[in-house]
């Protein structure tokens, strides 16, 4: 039988059709919804690009070398800038990332090295994920009550305990998180040799797992230059500098951006809210670069 | 001589051996170090509990039960109540999760189920996951400049013409539920949107080949198929927006306007407990500041509840998924 025979054969045959007119309700159903979902991500991403807009249009054009080293304008006054908010943020968040970043890589070693099915470990996992959905402004008041109550005056160190708190679980999950995907056979290659667990952990999973470890403290570090609830009252707000004269007013008030934005964006005055955007852009653009560096040290490290 | 050459070259470490006492010494104290650590993050945990409840203390006794029930906020006088504030930061997150949960779904699921090639998937997957990035104080500005004004009219016209629907009963003058609420959805959208994906993707590729074996068109197989294989995750993934909805503070303080009222309202200006502590913490006074630690103390309550609630549900999902590909 040639093809032309079979073709004649099963002619009269009524073969289910294998495709649906477009028109079908089912087809109709299933194209109007794909639709739907494809504009609801469009609509989704619509914010971010009228947020930086936003940020470019009106911030921008405030932009100039005064903005990073003079201090914030008094009521009527024209010009001015943040210096001082930029540098106190940079000394809060050291701080956070100083206590968050060693208390949170040790406990991620245990909990991925040396007792990953403990009940200390689940209990202390379980600790980080609750941490994870404490609202920042609990961190503030715990700190409030624990460190400015204790110490007596608002200050930088207070507003760094209450980011760590915030850094802590962050840095906690993705450092375990990646000390997991260092594989078993080079660790076991290592304890063929003769190493301690210890010697396991410093040698071989950390310095495997570093990219991954990289990026959870850049992302911890990113959350918590951009808080702002934390700081309303641990380090308040200054109008100074944190270092003049060679001396450090670390254990007063201090200033940050987030504060500074704010505390401006609710002022009747036209160069006040200007400021306030251009304190925003500025704000964004560290932490969009803090995020950014952290994907391209995983991603890196994925490729290798 | 054979044997002495051996532990030469074992001291010289230049083949393998055995830990020495001093290595096991230092393995013991640094496994402990981690594990004192690993305490001192649950520690930490009930240390925060323990500091609000104690600084709470003096006004729970005081106020008890009516300050959860009352409404009035009264320094000169000392009657406190946060109905309104617990209103508030229910109302305004259940909003947000509406919005929220029905965009951050709809993108999961649009970016799961290979509608788009990979690297556009990966591109909105990371815009999604930038939205994250943007400070809460920075969308509060954008908030008061940008998403206020243009609600302003669509307020205006519904309140004059569908003013008999209680949602619509008063007018927006500004800051409000609505545009705190929107602002909101905007920031719970990436936690939604990234924990219901893992639970989409993770489902077993085999029961979509089998629903489109069966016949079945895309949306069929989703909504038939995997959709219900991801809920439990689908539904963790809510619950924990909600409790970032809950503790949210900058944006609110910034949007919702610090009305202490109870309102069905949209458009109407009210309260949530984050932002009032923002508001009145700072310029606290001595009589003031242990019934804010009462307030944060609700808050916290809520928020651990909501959280450990969602972990539970996500934490179940994800024994389950692991069941189903065995």
């Amino acid at each position: 039988m040639n093809t032309a025979e079979i073709a004649t054969e099963f002619s009269d045959v009524d073969f289910p059709r294998l495709e649906r007119s477009l028109r079908h309700p089912r087809t109709l159903f299933s194209i109007v919804l794909s639709i739907g979902t494809g504009v609801a991500t469009i609509i989704a991403c619509v914010p971010l690009f009228s947020v930086l807009i936003m940020l470019i249009y009106r911030g921008g054009k405030k932009l100039s070398l005064a903005l990073f080293t003079e201090l914030p304008p008094t009521a009527f006054e024209e010009g001015g800038g943040f210096g001082n908010a930029i540098v106190g943020t940079i000394v809060i968040v050291s701080i956070a990332a100083a206590i968050a970043i060693p208390v949170g890589i040790l406990t991620a070693v245990f909990l991925a090295e040396f007792g990953p099915q403990s009940k200390t470990a689940s209990i202390a996992r379980f600790c980080a994920k609750t941490l994870t959905g404490l609202p920042s402004i609990l961190a503030g008041v715990f700190a409030y009550a624990a460190i400015v109550l204790a110490t007596g005056g608002y200050s930088a160190p207070a507003g760094g305990v209450a980011l760590a708190l915030l850094m802590l679980p962050t840095v906690i999950l993705t450092a375990e998180e990646s000390m997991r995907m260092v594989p078993v056979k080079m660790k076991e290659a290592a304890i063929g040799m003769g190493c301690t667990p210890t010697q396991v952990a410093w040698k071989i999973v950390l310095p495997t797992a570093l990219p991954g470890i990289l990026t959870g403290v850049m992302l911890a570090v990113a959350r918590a230059a951009g808080e702002t609830a934390p700081l309303l009252f641990t380090a308040l707000f200054s109008n100074y500098w944190i270092f003049e004269d060679g001396s450090s007013q670390v254990m007063e008030p201090t200033a940050s951006l987030a504060v500074f934005i704010y505390n401006f964006s609710g002022m009747p005055f036209e160069n006040q809210i200007e400021m306030a955007w251009a304190a925003s852009l500025i704000l964004v653009l560290m932490v969009l670069t803090i995020n950014i560096i952290g994907q391209i040290i995983s991603s890196r490290a994925k490729v290798s | 001589m054979a044997n002495a050459t051996l532990s030469d070259l074992a001291e010289s470490a230049s083949i393998s051996s055995p830990p020495s006492t001093m290595e096991i010494a230092k393995d013991r104290v640094f496994r402990g170090l981690t594990r004192g650590f690993a305490w001192l993050t649950v520690l930490v945990v009930f240390l925060v509990v323990y500091e609000v409840a104690t600084k709470a203390m003096p006004a729970i006794s005081e106020h008890g039960f009516r300050f959860v029930t009352s409404s009035t906020w009264d320094v000169q006088n000392e009657e406190f109540g946060v109905l309104p504030e617990i209103w508030g930061t229910l109302y305004s997150s259940l909003l947000a999760l509406l919005i929220g949960g029905f965009f951050g779904v709809s993108i999961a699921i649009f970016l799961t189920q290979d509608f788009l090639p990979h690297r556009v998937e990966w591109a909105f997957k990371n815009i999604v996951e930038l939205l994250a990035a943007i400070p809460s104080v920075v969308y509060g500005l954008w908030g008061i400049f940008v998403v206020i004004p243009m609600l302003r009219p669509v307020a205006g016209w519904l309140h004059e013409n569908l003013g008999w629907i209680p949602f619509f009963k008063t007018s927006l003058s500004g800051p409000g539920m609505l545009p705190a609420a929107l602002v909101l959805s905007i920031m719970i959208l990436p936690t939604v949107s990234a924990i219901s994906r893992d639970a989409l993707s993770n489902v077993p590729r085999k029961l979509k080949e089998a629903a489109f074996g069966l016949g079945a068109t895309r949306w069929e197989a989703i909504i038939g198929v995997i959709v219900p294989t991801a809920s439990t995750g689908i539904f963790g993934a809510l619950v924990l927006g909600f409790g970032r909805a809950l503790g949210e503070t900058m944006a609110l303080a910034m949007l919702v306007g610090n009305s202490n009222q109870m309102s069905l309202s949209l458009f109407s200006p009210g309260n949530t407990l984050a932002s009032l502590l923002a508001n009145h913490f700072p310029e606290a006074g001595e009589r003031e500041e242990p019934v804010l630690m009462y307030a944060a103390l609700i808050l916290l309550a809520i928020t651990l509840l909501v959280n450990i609630c969602g972990a539970f549900v996500l934490k179940h999902a994800s024994a389950r998924m692991r069941g189903a590909t065995k």
